[in-house]
């Protein structure tokens, strides 16, 4: 298990080098800040000056060594634009974002996986039909229309809910949450929902799937010849065996919501961190999205790195070694 | 004579296609008494592992019983409920499937899948079903159960699972055990050690047991009385000796001519020409007469019904007579 995790660091390491390499070469490829951080009307001096001070007069390798080299004592550069440190300004709006994705992952699950044990159970059966239908247009439909019906619907035609922002929030542990005010969840369920949507459509489809092939299995049939009751065969022996790919699944989207669920933040401007990352592109704002992407990789490496160790958890045949597989 | 334990009659399952519903089992007649092993032999796709799960109603779609009856202690099981046919498999009856590397659910510990088998039959103390089943484990000549029981199936050996199958199939003493090819999957040594302990078991708890193989050596070996499939049919019943010394079924003189054991070394293998027929182009008549060597003009026209000589019973038109069997 110590070999295991060692080993994993060295590659999260290696992965996060790499990532940085990339990311840094592409952010500086896309343009020139400085024609959107000055002013026209500034003078050729002030704005020479400017572009020492950032440091962007200096070819671009040396900039990443500096970037590196400052990275190393944990400093990731000051945003452009807020001048203040990159990394400060991003972990101040993971909350809002964490607790969407939280709740939207959770919606996901609570309802995936039992419409998806429904609907592979009997595929052939009107319901089971009627939800695969369903699935593919919750997958399918692009998230910016689906945010915008939601608010037309929820919103404007039925007003039951709010559309925009937070709400009302209290402080947890020295974060500011909506998930515990009732005024924060009511702005909570729009976003939430659009982003669950999807998932929920992912994750019906992988249920499913996963029940389908393992009811035709012989172990499914042998619990049967033992007696044991279709109940205890649905819960026990085949959603034990179908959680393997769901938590999989979870781990992933989990992380590509946190990073990147910017569209449904900016649809319901949610203060979050998708919205951000979007308004840091518009603003060529460089140390921001570095930083944002190198926090958004740790974060899948993490989220990686828990799903082995549920697996190892929930599969009596994985065992987590140091051996490279 | 008492009631058999199991007694069938005009046993059909088909199975659905798009041009029809073929026929697997086809009329099967079938007489288990308690506390007896009966050998079910025949060849691949004869039906006879569809005629066990058939037995205890386990066919799934496409496939579907469609005629006879399946009296167990007098009870029709094709007309009883879900519910009572669940009651009664695993406890009265017990199966043991032919591949153990499959039947054992992978994510799921050896003792979980065993008390199973007891906790949903009765009331009693997850702890008095692990013991129940540490005792099944150490009968079927298993060390160190507790251990055993905490472990899950990739942990043990082929071998080792089916045991873990039999040790499951004993825990509730049932009346009949339906074992479809248990040891086909397993290596010779350990096929001869799992059909002793059987035969001891069954000896000792008075088990009825309905073994499914295609190999007669290992009837020869087990079973009290046998009974010969060909085409989704019962071609002929009878005491194990009697059939293996006098078959009467041109087919059943094929099959014992085919085995290694009946012959002298250095002696070629005599095989039965032809292919069993598929299930969608059986001939008329007999279903055995294209590959029939004592085939005569009424075998086309007429199918056999079954005759009764003393405990035997078989079908065909033209029986082996006494001495034959070369």
């Amino acid at each position: 298990m110590t070999a295991y995790v060692l080993q994993r660091l060295i590659q999260s390491v290696l992965v996060l080098l790499a990532v940085s390499v990339v990311v840094f070469f592409a952010v500086y490829g896309i343009g020139d800040p400085i024609e959107l951080l000055v002013p026209p009307q500034v003078s050729a001096a002030e704005r020479a000056a400017l572009v020492r001070r950032l440091g962007l007069d200096l070819p671009v390798w040396q900039q990443y060594f500096t970037f590196m080299g400052n990275a190393l004592k944990g400093d990731l550069g000051r945003s452009f634009v807020h001048g203040v440190p990159a990394i400060e300004l991003i972990l101040a709006r993971l909350p809002a974002t964490f607790e969407l994705v939280l709740l939207a992952m959770s919606l996901a699950a609570a309802v995936g996986v039992p419409l998806g044990l429904l609907a592979g159970l009997d595929p052939e059966s009107r319901p089971a039909r009627l939800i695969m239908g369903g699935t593919v247009l919750g997958y399918s439909l692009p998230s910016f229309w689906k945010g915008m019906m939601l608010i037309l619907l929820f919103g404007v035609a039925l007003g039951w809910l709010p559309t925009a922002g937070r709400g009302e929030m209290v402080s947890v542990l020295g974060f500011q949450t909506s998930l515990l005010t009732v005024d924060g969840l009511r702005h909570l369920l729009l976003p939430a929902l659009n982003l669950a949507i999807p998932n929920m459509a992912l994750m019906i489809r992988l249920v499913a799937a996963g029940t389908t092939e393992a009811m035709t299995q012989d172990y499914v049939k042998y619990a049967r010849a033992k007696g044991v009751r279709r109940k205890r065969i649905v819960g026990r022996h085949v959603l034990r065996n179908i959680l393997i790919p769901v938590v999989t699944v979870v781990g992933i989207e989990f992380g590509s919501l946190v990073a990147f669920s910017t569209i449904t933040e900016t649809v319901f401007a949610w203060p979050g961190m998708g919205k951000l990352l979007i308004d840091s592109i518009y603003h060529l704002d460089r140390p921001v999205v570095v930083a944002y992407v190198l926090l958004a990789t740790l974060l899948f490496v993490l989220v990686n790195f828990l799903v082995d160790i549920l697996y190892a958890a929930l599969d009596p045949r994985v065992k987590l070694t140091g051996e490279m597989a | 004579m008492t009631a058999p334990l199991l007694e069938v009659r005009g046993l059909k399952t088909v199975f659905h296609a798009l041009d029809g519903a073929w026929p697997a089992v086809d009329g099967v007649d079938l007489v288990v008494r308690r506390g007896e092993v009966l050998g079910l032999v025949g060849e691949s796709g004869s039906g006879k592992s569809v005629t066990g799960f058939s037995l205890v109603q386990l066919i799934d779609a496409p496939g579907e019983v469609i005629a006879g009856d399946v009296l167990f202690n007098g009870e029709d099981l094709r007309l009883a409920s879900g519910e009572r046919l669940r009651s009664l498999r695993g406890d009265r009856i017990a199966m043991i499937f032919q591949d153990p590397l499959m039947t054992l659910n992978p994510v799921l510990s050896i003792g979980e899948q065993m008390c199973e088998a007891i906790l949903e039959h009765r009331d009693c103390s997850r702890q008095d079903a692990l013991n129940a089943a540490a005792k099944a484990l150490s009968r079927v000549g298993i060390s160190s159960p507790e251990t055993r029981l905490k472990q899950f199936p990739h942990e043990f050996s082929g071998g080792m699972r089916q045991r873990v199958a039999i040790a499951t199939a004993l825990l509730n003493e049932p009346d009949l055990i339906i074992a479809d090819e248990p040891t086909t999957a397993l290596d010779v040594t350990i096929q001869s050690q799992i059909l002793y302990e059987v035969q001891k078991l069954s000896r000792e708890s008075g088990t009825a047991i309905l073994w499914i193989t295609h190999d007669l050596a290992v009837v020869a070996e087990l079973a009290d009385r046998v009974a010969v499939m060909y085409a989704g049919r019962i071609v002929e019943t009878g005491p194990v000796d009697d059939i293996l010394d006098h078959p009467l079924h041109p087919y059943t003189l094929g099959l014992l001519n085919s085995s290694a054991a009946t012959i002298n070394p250095g002696e070629r293998l005599k095989q039965i020409d032809g292919a069993a027929p598929r299930i969608d182009s059986r001939p008329s008549g007999c279903p055995f007469r294209p590959r029939c060597e004592r085939v005569l003009p009424s075998c086309a026209e007429e199918d056999p019904m079954p005759q009764i000589r003393g405990e035997r019973i078989f079908r065909c038109h033209n029986p082996v007579p006494h001495g034959e069997a070369s």
